[in-house]
């Protein structure tokens, strides 16, 4: 029997249809509704613990305010705008701190990965940087550069442009040999391969990186405003201070909810979602879970 | 093998006997150095004629990836020479698609490396989709296909490359039976409409025969040519066949000999 072109494509295709899997996954609802409610209960059990703390007397309500006179605070300050000029202040920092941080440590991962010798000679010194706690480096910052923007910046950026180099040396580490051989079969050289290939094929690991660079900037930047204090710039770090100075329990605790909600919200809504997409687009999630 | 590649093509004036597809002469490879060292190739010599479809067959250890590797030029070879008149693309087992591409992106992306233009590009990605049959998973990223269909994509990436050789190390060796004999007709189709050498790598000898115009048998450390078979079974042809099975009997009746060799009483 000689296979004609039509009935070939017929069973080729015929194939395709029955190896490729059919329905979705769970509804948009659903899924929404199980990734909220655990957060939700974690999050009612810590205040339900903290109240009891404050019930049982441990300490007197103006060393350690419920979460009632705390939330009503927090209302306030937000409502007259106290809190969202310091965290527009404090944000404006911490994002130009982490472009700079992704500018210096993508240059110096990409170079330390293509050049051997200085992979030798810095690489282990990149994560000897990550290591050093960020508050050792102020009083350092402070002598080159006074109390100023750029003392916070440097810091800033000392802490989390490590980890953003790690993550794009760690990626081009892990990328499969398999494809840098096609990349090379298809034609690609140095810089293409670097471009087309390698870059592309550490994406997961260079955002892991971000993420990771992100919390640390975030905390050296929290460090640097309680320590270097700028006049007529009320930040969240000065928040701090003035509220400690006041022994503001209620405010104390308020400005360090908004740190709290902030830290978490760039880390799960930014690159939680940006590091979701990138594995569902790889296949590396089981879409039926 | 640039130099060499670049020679071959200057010197292409029209001769009576057709330059070789691909020529192997005298190629040896050894992997390390000293006692350790092993023959992966030992002075191998072969032609494969323009537009023949041969297959290479050979126990473990017959270096009949190295080949192809040095062929595509992946690889050096320790001493000798290997030239391919035109270019060279290679398939491997793995598709080795790229997950952050689409599949209509990794046909692309070859296409883009042979800086064709970016007019020119998307209408050729469509119709060599369309000639493996996957037009309508244009879309869908590698992991949404089965291992056939990203075969295919592998496949069409590699006439994206328009080599005047194809090089194919086990591509099916993966798949299962019933793919594999679609994917038989369907690349025997493709190779009857493009002109297209293809030397095609495994170590199923049936698939060998089903495939090839030749078939090269390949001795095992150190890899040497031990035979070759034409094979003057009519297309198309199906693998269950008693022509195809006899001549398989026999190609296997050599391997098995050789692999003997290497045994102990």
């Amino acid at each position: 029997m000689v296979m004609s072109e039509t009935t070939l494509r017929q069973e080729v295709t015929g194939l395709d249809t029955l190896e490729t899997p059919v329905g979705s996954g769970p509804s948009l609802g659903s899924r929404a509704w199980s990734a909220t409610w655990p957060k939700a209960a974690a999050l009612l059990l810590a205040l339900a613990g903290w109240q009891v703390v404050v019930w049982s007397g441990w300490r007197p309500t103006y060393v350690l305010p419920g979460p009632v006179t705390v939330f009503g605070e927090l209302g306030e300050r937000l409502g007259d705008g106290t809190l969202i000029t310091a965290a527009s202040i404090t944000l404006r920092r911490a994002l130009t701190g982490f472009a700079l941080a992704v500018l210096a440590g993508t240059v110096v991962g990409s170079l330390v990965t293509r050049i051997k010798v200085l992979r030798t000679a810095v690489g282990s010194l990149i994560t000897g940087v990550q290591t050093m706690p960020s508050i050792a480096w102020f009083p350092f910052a402070i002598l080159l550069f006074k109390l100023s923007e750029q003392a916070i910046l440097f810091v800033v950026v000392l802490g989390a442009a490590p980890a953003i180099a790690n993550g794009l040396i760690s990626g081009t580490d892990h990328i499969p040999p398999i494809y840098i051989r096609a990349g090379r079969v298809l034609g690609a050289r140095d810089l293409s391969l670097f471009r087309y290939v390698i870059l592309p094929a550490c994406l997961p690991s260079f955002v892991a990186g971000l993420k990771q660079g992100w919390s640390f900037a975030w905390r050296s930047l929290m460090a640097g405003e309680l320590l270097v204090i700028i006049a007529n710039r009320p930040s969240i770090g000065v928040q701090l201070q003035i509220a400690r100075e006041f022994a503001d329990a209620a405010g104390l605790l308020a400005t360090m909810i908004v740190i709290l909600c902030i830290g978490i919200a760039v880390d799960t809504l930014l690159f939680g979602s940006l590091d979701r997409l990138i594995r569902r687009r790889w296949g590396l999630i089981d879409t039926n879970t | 093998m640039t130099a060499t590649l670049t020679a071959t093509t200057l010197e292409s004036p029209p001769r009576p006997a057709p330059q070789p597809a691909l020529h192997a002469e005298e190629v040896s490879k050894v992997f390390g150095a000293g006692p350790a060292a092993v023959f992966a190739l030992d002075r191998l010599s072969l032609e494969v004629c323009p537009g023949e479809f041969v297959c290479v067959v050979g126990a473990s250890g017959c270096g009949k990836s190295t080949l192809l590797h040095m062929a595509a030029g992946l690889e050096a070879p320790t001493s000798g020479c290997i030239t391919v008149d035109g270019r060279s693309a290679l398939m491997f087992q793995d598709p080795a698609l790229f997950p952050w591409l689409t599949t209509a992106g990794n046909v692309d992306l070859a296409l883009r490396l042979q800086k064709v233009p970016r007019s020119a590009r998307r209408s050729r990605v469509a119709s060599l989709l369309e000639t493996v049959h996957l037009g309508e998973f244009a879309a869908k990223r590698p992991h949404e296909l089965s291992g056939g269909m990203r075969q295919r994509v592998a496949l069409a990436r590699a006439f994206a490359q328009d080599a005047d050789v194809l090089l194919m190390d086990e591509p099916f060796g993966a798949l299962d039976a019933m793919t594999r004999d679609l994917l038989h007709a369907e690349l025997e189709s493709l190779w009857g409409a493009l002109d297209l050498t293809i030397v095609f790598v495994t170590h199923n000898v049936r698939e060998a025969v089903r495939l090839a115009d030749r078939v090269f048998v390949l001795t095992s450390r150190p890899g040497r040519l031990a035979a070759s078979f034409d094979v003057p079974i009519p297309r198309p042809r199906r693998i269950e066949t008693p022509e195809v099975s006899a001549l398989a009997a026999e190609i296997t009746d050599r391997l098995r000999r050789e692999v003997r060799r290497h045994g102990h009483v």
